[in-house]
């Protein structure tokens, strides 16, 4: 779907159905600023996404060459060999423009930047390039609220149904 | 459902309670096992180090007390709650992820009393300090938080009643000084009073009240908000910084907004161990559906007796916010719209003695120490619960010999009246 500028998106709260959506259409999602140590809050979200069927493909060029969780680490988003659906951002808003031109470049469909992380400038080109935005989210917070996993550790997902969930 | 946001009411009987997955179960499941099978080493790893969403054992977490807390969460309009066993419980657990050793917090001193024991006594072998200021005095709290102060805690509506703190300038206080508010929400519960939207920034309860409603079970549960920045305030190293108990992970970096109930839960209730049983989570869910419905009966019967009182010729004086001439009726306009509860203390003209004779004349209200019952009860707190204190430290606490406190509930005001009534000339002599 083509956006105009003037059809930006609202970043500052998403429909449940857009995130939805992009989370159920993704499968290979390249993670920039993936750690290779366990305890940083990037591996989690890996391990995690990786036990719910995704793919995710580790980007550090400090890590380049190693293995994370049964993927090899690479330099940059332009050196991942495999299609790309999603690139997540897991680096410090200000250096967030540079990655939204690779994922624009590599052809990803979606632009995820994490909790914390958000840069309206970045995110207005990958839109224009046709991609979907998320920022100041976190994927694996978000697949568990949809799915009702975060109500298992006392979250509030805001999500009221009278259907059987997903399991 | 996802677009418009629902209203308490409906909160009240569906957040967190989905059709049970296993079994498509309606009503909330009591799951009662202490504890739940791993798939595979990789995935007992992953839950230990809280890297995946799921259940391990039930001193942690159990589905029933999930469904409750994600239901209280909802009503308070926080980001996440932590189930335990009591309301005294949760007021430890609450501090327990702000405050180390050598650590000050500032409470009011218009606290429910077994608070003020907790708080002055007993946390000092944790070697937490606390200093109490009176709520009434503004000033008086503003000189007393300073850049020490771990956090800052009050009732808004509070027990023995009557009283009602400007938690909206407390919040402030407490923020300028880079800590946060904690609010004893028991008496008001979240249907008349949600403290997070007059800057609270944590909630804790005492579920055995209220919220459960019939005076079953004992229960407490601590709620977050989400909204305090526990990095940036700088001083407290167990959310913000590396926790030695989970390998150098930092909660507030790896869970965000998450981080203070996830501690709540992985440090708190794993450490401490004050965790809510899956039957009393189970019976306190199915007082939380009638919440609303309770409440504004339970106040609508306060408002009646505390009229009669007023008019009672026994009668000394009545400490209810909502009578318009008491002290805190401006402020219980503000944060109480819908009614000031149903707990509060009258004082009766013939003393001590008297005050014997009027809870022994009772028929249909109980003569015991709890509040928050679909019964109606009454205590007199200088022969019992405040029995230790001296005269002066009685009346300094508001239940002085003349005082008799109310728990209304939700018989017919004409029989709780009529009993009052018949117990009143009893106790005064006629
Ligand atoms: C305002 C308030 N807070 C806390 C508590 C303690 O709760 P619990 O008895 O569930 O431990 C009580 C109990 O009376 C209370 O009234």
């Amino acid at each position: 779907m083509e956006r105009t500028l003037s059809d930006r998106m609202n970043h500052d709260s998403y429909d449940d159905d857009y995130v939805r959506a992009i989370l159920k259409k993704v499968r290979v999602i390249a993670m920039v600023g993936a750690s290779p140590n366990w305890n940083r809050p990037s591996y989690f979200a890996m391990k995690y996404l990786q036990g719910k069927g995704f793919r995710v493909i580790p980007v550090n060029p400090v890590a380049a060459g190693q293995e994370v969780l049964g993927e090899k680490v690479h330099a940059s988003l332009k050196d991942i060999p495999d299609k790309v659906d999603m690139v997540d951002v897991f680096r410090a808003s200000a250096v967030a423009g540079p990655i939204a031109d690779d994922a624009i470049a590599i052809g990803a469909k979606v632009l995820w930047m994490q909790l914390g992380v958000r840069n309206d400038a970045a995110a207005a080109r990958a839109e224009a390039a046709g991609l979907e935005v998320v920022m100041n989210r976190c994927p694996k917070i978000e697949y568990a609220r949809l799915n009702a996993e975060l109500g298992w550790h006392g979250f509030n997902s805001g999500i009221i149904t009278s259907k059987r969930r997903r399991i | 459902m996802t677009d418009s946001k629902p209203d308490f009411e409906t909160l009240a009987i569906h957040a967190g309670a989905q059709p049970d997955p296993a079994t498509g179960a309606r009503a909330t499941p009591i799951y009662a096992t202490t504890s739940f099978v791993f798939d595979d080493v990789d995935h007992a790893a992953s839950l230990f180090n809280l890297q995946t969403t799921g259940f391990m054992y039930s001193r942690i977490m159990n589905p029933t007390v999930a469904v409750l807390e994600e239901r209280l969460a909802a009503l308070e309009g926080g980001r996440g709650a932590t189930g335990c066993a009591s309301g005294h419980s949760a007021q430890v657990l609450a501090l327990f992820p702000l405050l180390s050793t050598g650590d000050e917090f500032v409470a009011s001193n218009k606290l429910y009393g077994g608070s003020i024991t907790q708080f002055g006594q007993t946390f000092k072998k944790f070697g937490w300090t606390v200093k109490f200021v009176d709520p009434d005095d503004m000033d008086a709290v503003r000189r007393a938080v300073d850049e020490k102060t771990k956090a800052v805690f009050t009732e808004c509506l509070a027990n023995p009643g009557g009283v009602v703190v400007d938690i909206e300038a407390m919040a402030k206080i407490a923020h300028a000084a880079n800590c946060p508010l904690i609010v004893d929400n028991t008496l008001a519960t979240p249907y008349l009073l949600r403290p997070m939207e007059w800057g609270a920034d944590i909630v804790v309860h005492s579920t055995t009240k209220f919220l459960s409603g019939t005076g079953t079970t004992i229960g407490g549960a601590v709620i977050d908000s989400g909204k305090f920045d526990w990095a940036k305030a700088g001083k407290f190293p167990d959310l913000a910084g590396p926790c030695a108990a989970y390998h150098g992970l930092t909660f507030f970096e790896t869970f965000g907004d998450l981080a203070y109930t996830m501690h709540c839960h992985a440090v708190g209730l794993r450490d401490l161990g004050p965790t809510m049983s899956p039957f009393g989570a189970w019976i306190t869910l199915l007082g939380v559906e009638t919440l609303a419905l309770r409440m504004d009966r339970h106040c609508a019967n306060a408002a009646r007796v505390a009229e009669f009182l007023t008019g009672h010729k026994a009668v000394a004086w009545v400490n209810y916010a909502g009578l318009p001439a008491n002290k805190y009726n401006r402020l219980a306009k503000k944060y109480l719209p819908k009614g000031a509860g149903a707990v509060f203390t009258f004082g009766l003209k013939g003393g001590y003695q008297a005050g014997i004779r009027m809870v022994e004349g009772v028929n249909m209200l109980s003569h015991l120490a709890n509040i928050g019952d679909s019964k109606s009860l009454i205590i007199h707190p200088a022969s019992t619960t405040h029995r230790q204190l001296t005269e002066a430290q009685q009346i300094a606490a508001g239940a002085g010999p003349d005082v008799i406190r109310l728990s209304i509930g939700l018989e017919s005001a004409k029989d709780i009246i009529a009993d009052l009534d018949q117990a009143l000339n009893r106790a005064a002599g006629n």
